[in-house]
């Protein structure tokens, strides 16, 4: 009966069905598949666009990892300043993790680790302060200071959207987007109003760099001799592994784990076997939010030590899109982070590539996004290759 | 101290684009597509209207005068192009490949602002020209360019009259938006496909082709809201746009998903968005954050009242497969 209506003359062409699940090789040699795929398409759209062969462009991106990029960091620290940003990314992509795993699209991070930089700043400057009219406050205490108050804050800015989630099933993807740029208004308004050095410019500049608060909640560059390559990153890098193993716990070992991605599979399997589904909500997203808040610490303490509204960089937004497209997997995590950074600097390095028709190119970073963006384009395209498959019209008939 | 009229008049320029971008993404989020990509379109739409004007510019030789049509005609085509081209992307990849829609939107917004950022600096040299950056000064002012008898109808004339046609235009398509979402069958579709996409296959109504088409032209409809933009400022720099399409995003829910709303919605946040160029008391920044709370607020007041058309589309965000319950 039913064969008789679908192979009539109104069947489709082709028409798409649900996989079974494949063997994790076949997965992930179609993922392979569609980064090559996607470098190819680069590679014509540096031909096309700038006209330069690619192979001399990719080339050069050895150089974004090796060789000099910013002119404060010594030519041979290019290669741990990778390694640093790739650290604050994956851990923006590792606090949202849970939240995400829960279905719950906190796209808000940008905001939650902005807040937590502008807390621990705002600590930062009292302490100095204080410390440079005399008081006396122990150096170890400002760190602890200031990371508990960033968690807080960032916390805060997560849990509002969650409760009224629960309280009114309030949308939380427009929410949290919301919410980033009230953080962003926010620091702007801190920045201007209170902190800038209004006669010399409109930066903070580097917050305790002078007087008895020297270096006050500046994160310690511990082996400083015997690795004075790596040790401005070394704390932040470290923090970054043992967050990636703490949340792959997390997330596959615990009850907790256990429990939000059950609400994410189902909110309504997850009431009829009896859990909370708003206290996971709130809870996932406290520590969401608390981790942004850690990022933000470190951002401002190990990293910039100073503040603006563009220290999270739009790096709130990519980790959401390095989460996704590792499909939740930490270790996976810092591979996509790691390639996300270094396509960021090599392609720093397009400025050195000389057009065919002599000029030099300027624009470098907003290059890597076009790159970046390329290929995130076919990672999440090549999902449904492996969701789904298309049958076709004869292909079908056979089958049956 | 500033006139209300002058008041007025600026916030209603600056309206628009918010107005063309929230209409844009009212359309798509009709159809159950959560546009995320609407800043990077908006983008692409300046960027590419702006090269347009550009390199028609330059085919100009000196002293010689441009055909004000041509270069009409020419960046709003491009501008269109390019955020049809954007629009087709995240169609392609959420619609058909049921990718996911908040990820491609942002990485929709990460290559638009890559792309108009790259391009807005680099055409100059890509195409070997002699000036030393991106100018359409003379195509600006034609869009600028408004009926001499406004100045001499004094406020009403300031207020209703002083724009370039690109502003009627918006509220011109806005207000058709409206009739088409409220009155027309199509638009009853296009509703029903937000709501509950099953249902809307139930009944016929071929749901792929509708996402495809409200994307597309909800694109090009944002797009040109970073064209009118770019052409009031009349010249382009590193993010020029700024954070207008996330705004107009905001306004999308401030409007209550209704374009005829937005209107009025547009020039509330448009006087917002520049309310620090006439208010010397107040911290500039603090009132920039005024557009995103009273979002906030309306957020979450219409999701306490849970009245049904006040509410954003029921499946919103969420992909559509056919044999999925």
């Amino acid at each position: 009966m039913k064969k008789q209506i679908i192979s009539g003359t109104h069947e489709p062409f082709a028409h798409i069905i649900k996989r079974e699940k494949m063997p994790w090789w076949k997965e992930w040699g179609v993922r392979l598949c569609a980064i090559a795929l996607s470098l190819v398409v680069c590679a014509i759209v540096i031909k096309l666009v700038i006209g330069v062969p690619p192979t001399a462009l990719f080339s050069k991106f050895a150089d974004g990892l090796l060789g000099r990029m910013r002119a404060d960091i010594p030519q041979n620290h290019q290669f741990w300043l990778t390694m640093g940003d790739t650290s604050i990314l994956l851990l923006i992509a590792l606090a949202i993790t849970p939240a995400f795993k829960m279905r719950f699209w906190n796209i808000g991070a940008e905001g939650q680790v902005l807040i937590g930089s502008l807390a621990s700043a705002w600590m930062m400057i009292t302490i100095g302060k204080y410390v440079n009219a005399g008081g006396v406050f122990p150096r170890w205490l400002t760190l602890v200071v200031m990371l508990v108050v960033a968690m807080i804050a960032g916390a805060i800015w997560a849990l509002l959207p969650a409760y009224f989630k629960n309280k009114w099933n309030t949308n939380e993807t427009l929410f949290t987007l919301m919410m980033n740029y009230i953080a962003i208004q926010l620091t702007a308004y801190c920045c201007t109003e209170f902190w800038s050095k209004k006669n010399t410019s409109n930066n903070v500049g580097v917050i305790n760099s002078e007087g008895k608060a020297m270096g006050y909640g500046w994160l310690p560059t511990p082996l400083k001799e015997s690795f004075p390559k790596v040790s401005e990153w070394l704390i932040i890098i470290a923090v970054a592994v043992v967050f990636s193993l703490l949340i792959h716990i997390y997330l596959k070992y615990s009850k907790q784990g256990y429990e939000l991605s059950v609400v994410g599979e189902s909110e309504n399997t997850a009431r009829y076997v009896g859990i909370n589904v708003p206290k996971v909500v709130l809870r996932t997203m406290i520590i969401s939010g608390a981790l942004c808040g850690l990022v933000g610490f470190l951002l401002v303490s190990g990293d910039q030590h100073s503040i603006s509204t563009t220290i999270v960089d739009g790096r709130g937004f990519t980790a959401i899109m390095v989460s996704w497209i590792s499909k939740f997997n930490p270790f996976a995590m810092a591979a996509v982070a790691f390639m996300f950074v270094f396509l960021e600097h090599g392609a720093a390095q397009i400025a050195s590539v000389p057009l065919p028709n002599g000029q030099r190119l300027s624009g470098a970073e907003e290059f890597s996004s076009i790159l970046t963006a390329i290929i995130i384009f076919f990672i999440i395209g090549c999902e449904f290759f492996i969701n789904y498959k298309v049958v076709f019209r004869k292909f079908s008939k056979k089958g049956e | 101290m500033v006139s209300l009229s002058y008041i007025l008049q600026r916030s209603i320029v600056q309206s628009a684009p918010l107005l063309l971008g929230s209409t844009g993404e009212i359309l798509t989020e009709k159809a159950g597509n959560l546009n995320l990509g609407t800043a990077g379109t908006m983008y692409v739409g300046a960027i590419s209207g702006v090269i347009g004007a550009f390199l028609y510019e330059q085919s100009i030789p000196d002293g010689g005068t441009l055909n004000p049509f041509i270069a009409v005609i020419i960046p709003i085509l491009c501008c269109c192009v390019g955020s049809f081209v954007m629009g087709l992307i995240y169609s392609f990849l959420t619609i058909t490949l049921r990718a996911n829609q908040n990820v491609t939107g942002l990485a929709l917004t990460t290559f638009g602002t890559g792309l108009a950022n790259f391009f807005g600096t680099a055409i100059v040299k890509i195409v070997d020209s002699d000036v030393p950056a991106i100018s359409f000064n003379k195509t600006s002012a034609i869009y600028k360019a408004y009926l001499p008898i406004a100045d001499d109808l004094g406020w009403f004339g300031r207020i209703f009259l002083s724009h370039g046609f690109l502003l009627y235009v918006a509220i011109i398509i806005a207000v058709l938006a409206a009739f088409f979402l409220k009155r027309t069958s199509a638009g009853l579709n296009l509703r029903a496909i937000g709501e509950n996409p099953a249902t809307a296959d139930a009944a016929g109504i071929n749901v792929n082709r509708y996402k495809y088409v409200a994307t597309c032209v909800g694109s090009v409809i944002s797009g040109l809201g970073g064209l009118y933009y770019i052409m009031e400022i009349g010249s382009w720099s590193i993010n020029a746009i700024g954070d207008l399409g996330w705004l107009a995003i905001a306004l999308v829910i401030f409007a209550l998903w209704k374009p005829n709303i937005g209107i009025l919605g547009s020039i509330v946040f448009g006087g917002l968005y520049i309310a620090d160029t006439f208010t010397s008391g107040l911290p500039a920044d603090l009132v920039r954050m005024l557009p995103y709370l009273v979002t906030i607020v309306v957020l979450i007041i219409t999701s306490t009242r849970r009245k049904k058309e006040h509410q954003p589309p029921a499946h919103l965000g969420l992909a559509y497969f056919r044999e999925e319950r």
